[in-house]
């Protein structure tokens, strides 16, 4: 697309080169449309790499899976090969993993608890908060201007987290997280408030990938529209189970005047939410009783509520134990509070493929019978082998096989509901309040504050 | 008479032959015939890609299905809903090192190397990894009491998912 453009090939870096017009916002008549180039064009894919990864605050992990000093795990964050650890002066540090000698990726294991990470090319070694502290032959570098501290490894610009959800910017003059977070941190308060002794991630990653471009998961994951095709047959399986409210299984299922999970919500800086308070249909390990979680857990369960409702009010409590929801910050992180709670965050690797890992998040002090259950819960409809994620990557490889028409079929429709109000559970506000902030991004070629671009109006 | 080392060659044999006899089945999707092949309790786990070696109870596994969940994602397989599968993919299942690892009873414990291709859409992906089983002694036969599937792919890339039996 961009090769068709104005300026022919495209100018290098941030140039102030016009993007040719890839969402249609009509307002008037009530249509959205985005051009399928956005999902297969690898220069467009250079140019969200600048002003979108690069700029916005991106997931790295969270606190919980490097809880004492010396913990480590590495993984990518933006592209970049990144050590995520708990550092003796009990800090979080996210450090660039590319020795500072000769760039040899310094530390090539998984996770692990180390006092320090040793570069085994030329045998430099760093500290858990990325000093250098030794080089082999040290007295080499005597008499020249070589400067150990300033060989140190490096750690993105900007590192901050919220409620233990540790994020980094590669821009160092980004808003704070909290003010980028914009009405989302709200969403998260509902899933880090669930127990006073915090969340953990629990063990075992979901690590899977999709041979499609990641804008279709972001569509996805806040997608309420899809659930009554797509996932037909989870619906089924849980209400063989018992596992199924039928009553409010047929609110969220109605084609007309059908909540879904209840209407999306845009939270600002392109952060949506889908899921608006209606009763779940399916059991919630947090406090959402349905007959298979077992008599035995009734009580238990009906005293949580109670406990929330006395620390949080009974709105907040209905929302945080009754009521699902699947968030989306701006670009990549997906939290979903349905059936259990996954993380999900992913990244291009090209137009058309992404690499996804997802973990589940649970109380820390949750009896390994609730974990069990939970984590029974989470396989049922989450994950690469649950009885939906993976219908989900089938729809989202279909359409990527699809924009192979592009030429002749060039534009995708987001405009369900854009005159409806208040929006439905299966109308398309939320991917609407997303595609928005990306048109912004992209047509800024000055870094601005994310939270002063102007705001986006509009259903 | 027959020597422990000659018993222990026919039960590998048996064994073997129970695994073919399995990989044939589910590569040509007669699944409920594969169901038959579970005890009651049977149980099919295939645990995540960063620890192999876990407990679907703690960790988050890929799939840790008990009967009933087995016996639901065998019905939703041979129904038009799962859209991954339908149309099905073909798939191919090479076993080999099968090995019998302890016997107590009538329970056997194999271990059996696989590569497992999955081929649709013009794809062909190949799942890597070492079954383990706990098999139980039925007449001349045996029937499933737990099946893993454990991967030694670092991650589901680029497979993207587990939407068939692997």
């Amino acid at each position: 697309m961009l090769r068709n453009g104005h300026n022919g090939h495209g100018n290098g870096h941030g140039g102030h080169r016009e993007l040719p017009q890839l969402v249609i916002d009509d307002e008037a008549n009530g249509l959205f449309r985005v051009h399928r180039s956005a999902f297969t064009d690898p220069e467009i894919l250079d140019l969200e790499r600048e002003r979108i990864f690069d700029r916005c605050w991106i997931y790295v992990g969270h606190a919980s899976e490097v809880p004492k000093p010396g913990d480590f795990v590495t993984r990518r964050v933006a592209g970049r090969p990144v050590i995520f650890t708990h550092g003796h002066d009990h800090k979080l540090h996210v450090l660039l993993n590319a020795c500072t000698h000769r760039g040899a990726i310094v530390c090539r294991e998984r996770n692990g608890n180390t006092k320090g990470f040793q570069c085994y090319y030329h045998g430099w070694t760093f500290s858990p908060e990325g000093e250098l502290r030794g080089i082999p032959g040290e007295d080499a570098y005597e008499g020249t201007a070589f400067d150990k501290h300033e060989r140190r490894l490096p750690e993105p610009p900007r590192v901050e987290s919220y409620r233990d959800f540790v994020f980094a910017c590669f821009d160092p003059h980004v808003e704070s997280l909290r003010d980028y977070l914009a009405d989302a941190a709200q969403y998260i308060d509902y899933v880090a408030d669930q127990t006073e002794a915090g969340m953990e991630i629990v063990a075992g990653q979901q690590e899977y990938s999709m041979r499609a471009n990641y804008k279709l998961l972001v569509e996805n994951s806040i997608d309420g529209y899809h659930a009554r095709t797509t996932h037909q047959r989870y619906f089924e399986y849980i209400a063989e189970r018992g596992e199924l409210d039928l009553q409010a299984m047929a609110e969220m299922m109605k084609v007309k005047g059908g909540r879904g999970l209840g209407g999306g919500k845009s939270l600002g800086n392109g952060h949506a939410v889908i899921g608006g308070g209606a009763t779940s249909p399916w059991g919630r390990p947090i406090a959402r009783w349905v007959p298979a979680f077992g008599e035995e857990r009734k009580a238990l369960l009906a005293a949580k509520i109670e406990k929330l409702e006395k620390r949080f009010g009974k709105e907040k409590a209905h929302m945080m134990t009754q009521s699902s929801r699947n968030l989306h910050i701006f670009p990549n992180l997906i939290i979903n509070d349905i059936m259990a709670i996954t993380v999900r965050t992913f990244y291009p690797v090209a137009p058309d493929y992404i690499e996804i890992n997802a973990w589940a998040l649970a109380p820390k002090d949750e009896r390994p019978e609730d974990r069990a259950l939970r984590l029974d819960n989470f396989l049922t409809f989450l994950g690469p082998g649950g009885f939906a994620t993976p219908d989900d990557v089938e729809a989202l490889e279909a359409c990527q096989r699809g924009f192979k028409t592009i030429k002749e079929s060039p534009w995708s429709d987001i405009s369900r509901g854009m005159k409806r109000t208040p929006p439905q559970g299966d109308d398309e506000l939320q991917m609407r309040a997303f595609w928005r902030q990306w048109w912004r991004l992209m047509n800024s070629p000055e870094r601005i504050s994310v939270s002063a671009l102007p705001a986006g109006v509009g259903a | 008479m027959t020597s422990i080392a000659e018993n222990k060659q026919a039960l590998r044999l048996d064994v073997e032959e129970f695994l073919f006899q399995e990989a044939e089945v589910l590569a040509e999707w007669r699944l409920e015939e594969w169901l038959e092949l579970f005890t009651d309790t049977g149980s099919y786990y295939v645990p995540p890609t960063d620890i192999q070696e876990a407990d679907h109870r703690d960790t988050l596994f890929i799939i840790a299905d008990d009967k009933e969940r087995l016996k639901s994602r065998v019905k939703q397989l041979l129904g038009r809903f799962v859209h991954a599968e339908y149309p099905h993919s073909r798939t191919r299942r090479l076993i080999t090192n099968v090995r019998v690892r302890k016997v107590e009873g009538d329970t056997v414990w194999v271990t059996a190397n696989f590569v497992v291709y999955r081929i649709r859409l013009e794809l062909n992906d190949a799942y890597v990894g070492r079954y383990e089983y706990r098999l139980k002694r039925v007449g001349d036969t045996f029937k499933i009491d737990e099946r893993r599937a454990i991967l030694d792919l670092e991650a589901l890339r680029p497979h993207g998912k587990v939407s068939f039996i692997l």
